[in-house]
């Protein structure tokens, strides 16, 4: 610890802190603009200046460590006048056009210089020019705003991986661009936006919509992929503008996914608001009575076991649990079903479905293997963690199949179960290193559960780790990488079907009556049952439904997500469902009602209490015996995933289909005939 | 009784005095350049709309009276999409004009727009627009009038 006096103030800090962070610690606010905590310290803003003693000149605090005995001052005349001269400068070249920069009230510069600033300009020539420069469909430039403090750079290089955006030119002539004018091919490049702290990259979906202080802030969960960032919605009226990320430590830091983020447009097109009804092979609105009574007729002329249900990927908890109610205490029938492929989960404990080291834990581990895994599609987040670990601890990373940028290196394995045979029977070099490592991590991809010897390997992993102490309470290695954000939850209220021949069943049109409550991601053959589809959008579900009942999206109602650390938390609701339509829950106990009269659920508190009891209450289950636990070699291929395209609200957003139109232009090279 | 002379006195020079009353519809008082009728948006002399969806306006209104809604023009510029006035909630305060950075929203010297239904009282874009066009010389001139007292 080290004693310094910050504004005659003792305090003791932590050795290897900056100034700026001492200052920080000591309650003095200093301004910055380059400074970030999470990137480098790049020290050429000159903004934060602080005065210490025995130094002639004032210091940037973000770049000087603190040292045993500093007297620093943050609010003398000096450093007023500093600050007064630094503003001046940034503010030379600087347009005056806050009334039309996006940015114009959450604008870093515009709060400074209120604060710290000069009214005044002294500066009397012409003012810098820079050109717009094209930064793909996400981030619109305006880069005469910029004043260089080169976050955006450091962002794409050492967060995001890809080092596209870089300064050519220097002192007055400095600009900063992608070189090639070019959309940044990483899912992380919104996040510059935030970054900036002035409105030279502003958000393009976003342009002129709408300013911060009129739109209403609902701080909430993301169900994009099963990372579950914390993000916030800022809602006008009934339409969500935008998405911004919240600080989370655990799960997302400070950054979201471009999914996220720009998938909201999604909420608008493609809703469906009042009951429909097929005839004559086009739909028909109808009203929710006669859509209810139509439904309750066919029921009651079907046998249980030809009724069958499958929950989707953007389902909250209490839909699914109402929705296992009613199959299990209505309907009667077992034939339920989350999954979309026939995922092995053995579900005897709740570790054999999660991320058991935590995205936090990432950090510290100091080898990483991928099985049948691609994170940077699959959970970008918890790439951008693994890529972190890989920048601080030099993580040893592999993996069994050759995934392309994974924007950081990683050694290929072959990508046969074959190569895992060898790895769990301590057969090759990666045992070795896995036992020699202190905390491995083994990550085990949906694709590769999916396999015919996936029990095989996930229990065969299990058994290997265990040996050699790697699944400890202190630190578990062996790890899922879920994909949907219901995920965890169905596995967690056991939306599983104990036989395991649903989805077969469904493909052969078994059932009469088939449930699709949300699901979009699986293509059925239809042809003489009755499909009913209760969710949000017209997709792949509602196209083939005999009946669509209206539900709401994850920013309409308060739901419940687990992420796949099995990490519970709430989905608030920032806007309402559009037009008839209602909330998912509501719906299944409305369909309940009319069935045996009673509803399954007085009201929310009711469905909750019920849920909570059925997730603590010890499960016994037979279901993993009924995978064969076999051994076939075959192939671990990683099943590709159309990142812009994997769920309903990112197929409907306009946003997300340009983004996956320049990327898929970005592959071609033009050499390929 | 001194006091009742003087005050015949000021009665008597009143009656030589020319008349304080106006026929109103027909004569109307003096305003000030400054006056605060009912609004109007102006454009450039080139016919541009001034107006560029800052939304000042919008959040100073302290009865909240405007609701703007903005979005860029295909030539990229930022324009309003929706530019509503609500002239019953208005208090005519004027702190629209004033926190306007293009002088786009004007309290012109109009205060005879009073109507038979309250709809007609909400004003829109174009109802603004046009007011602006209509006494786009008075407004300009009353503004160059307190230019130098801003």
């Amino acid at each position: 610890m080290l004693k310094v006096k910050i504004n005659d103030i003792d305090i003791e800090v932590e050795e290897g802190l900056t100034v700026l962070q001492a200052c920080e610690i000591a309650g003095a606010e200093i301004p910055r603009f380059c400074y970030h905590e999470k990137l480098s310290i790049a020290g050429n803003c000159r903004m934060c200046l602080v005065e210490i003693e025995k130094s002639k000149k004032p210091v940037a605090s973000c770049a000087m460590p603190v040292a045993d005995g500093m007297n620093i001052k943050t609010n003398t005349k000096l450093v007023e006048k500093a600050r007064k001269g630094v503003m001046e400068f940034l503010l030379a070249n600087h347009p005056l056009d806050c009334p039309v920069c996006d940015q114009g009230g959450e604008c870093d510069l515009q709060d400074q210089s209120m604060f710290y600033g000069i009214d005044k300009s002294r500066f009397k020539e012409n003012k810098r020019f820079v050109p717009e420069k094209y930064m793909g469909p996400l981030i619109k430039t305006q880069m005469t705003r910029c004043i260089h403090c080169t976050r955006c750079v450091r962002f794409a290089t050492e967060v995001a991986g890809v080092p596209e955006i870089g300064a050519i030119g220097r002192g007055e002539d400095m600009q900063i661009t992608t070189y090639l004018e070019k959309a940044m091919e990483s899912e992380l490049s919104a996040n510059v936006i935030d970054l900036c702290p002035v409105g030279a990259l502003t958000s393009k979906p976003y342009v002129f919509e709408a300013r911060p202080w009129e739109l209403k802030k609902t701080e909430t969960v993301d169900v994009m992929d099963a990372v579950g960032s914390n993000i916030r919605v800022d809602t006008y009226g009934w339409e969500v503008k935008r998405i911004l990320p919240k600080i989370n430590e655990d799960i997302n830091e400070e950054w979201i996914s471009d999914k996220t983020r720009y998938a909201c447009d999604g909420l608008k097109y493609q809703r469906l608001d009042v009951p429909y009804i097929k005839k004559e092979n086009s739909f028909k609105k109808i009203s929710w009575q006669d859509a209810l009574q139509i439904l309750k007729d066919k029921i009651n002329v079907t046998k249980p076991e030809k009724i069958a249900g499958l929950t989707g990927d953007l389902t909250n908890m209490e839909t699914l649990f109402a929705c296992k109610e009613l199959f299990h205490k209505v309907l009667k029938s077992k034939n339920l079903e989350s999954r979309e492929k026939n995922i092995y989960i053995n579900l005897n404990d709740r570790k054999n479905y999660l991320f058991n080291s935590e995205i936090k834990g990432i950090e510290k581990s100091d080898l990483i293997l991928l099985i049948g895994t691609n994170p940077r599609y699959e959970a970008t987040m918890l790439n951008a963690r693994i890529r972190k670990s890989f920048l601080k601890n030099n993580t040893e990373i592999f993996s069994l199949e050759d995934l392309g940028d994974l924007t950081y290196n990683y050694k290929v394995l072959s990508n046969t179960t074959e190569e895992v045979k060898k790895i769990i029977e301590n057969n090759c070099d990666i045992s070795n290193k896995i036992k020699k490592a202190k905390y491995p991590l083994v990550i085990f991809g949906e694709s590769a559960l999916t396999l015919n010897s996936s029990k095989y390997m996930f229990e065969g992993f299990k058994k290997f780790l265990n040996e050699n102490n790697k699944i400890t309470e202190e630190w578990n290695s062996l790890n899922i990488l879920n994909t949907n954000a219901s995920a965890v939850g169905s596995y967690d209220l056991d939306i599983v079907c104990k036989t395991n021949e649903t989805l077969e069943k469904i493909n052969k049109n078994f059932f009469e009556i088939l449930f699709l409550i949300g699901q979009d991601n699986i293509s059925i053959n239809k042809k003489s049952e009755f499909v009913v589809y209760i969710g949000s959008h017209g997709d792949k579900g509602a196209e083939i439904a005999d009946l669509v009942l209206p539900g709401a999206a994850f920013t309409e109602q308060n739901g419940y997500f687990t992420n796949l650390e099995g990490k519970l938390q709430m989905a608030f609701k920032a806007s309402y469902p559009p037009g008839e339509a209602k909330e998912d829950w509501v719906i299944i106990n409305e369909i309940s009602k009319l069935i045996d009269g009673n509803g399954l659920f007085k009201d929310k508190n009711e469905l909750l209490t019920a849920m909570n009891s059925h997730i603590n209450s010890n499960k016994k289950n037979e279901f993993s015996n009924l995978f064969k636990e076999e051994y076939i070699n075959e192939k671990i291929l990683t099943l590709p995933i159309d990142y812009y395209h994997s769920n309903v609200i990112a197929r409907s957003s306009k946003t997300m289909n340009e983004c996956r139109n320049i990327r898929s232009k970005l592959k071609k090279t033009g050499t390929e005939g | 009784m001194f006091d009742f002379l003087r005050g015949l006195m000021i009665a008597i020079k009143e009656m030589f005095k020319p008349k304080k009353t106006i026929n109103y519809p027909f004569e109307k008082g003096k305003i000030s350049p400054r006056f605060r009728g009912e609004h109007a948006l102006r454009r450039y002399p080139n016919g541009e709309e001034r107006c560029i969806a800052c939304k000042l306006c919008e959040a100073v209104c302290p009865a909240q009276a405007i609701t703007i809604e903005s979005s860029e023009r295909e030539d990229g510029s930022r324009k309003t999409t929706r530019y509503d006035i609500d002239m019953l909630k208005c208090i005519y305060c004027g702190l629209c004009e004033e926190s306007c950075p293009v002088d786009a929203i004007v309290q012109g010297p109009n205060f005879e727009f009073a109507t038979e239904t309250r709809e007609e009282l909400y004003y829109t874009k174009e109802k603004l627009l046009e007011n602006g066009d209509r006494w786009e010389s008075v407004l300009a001139a009353n503004i160059k009038a307190d230019n130098p007292h801003r």
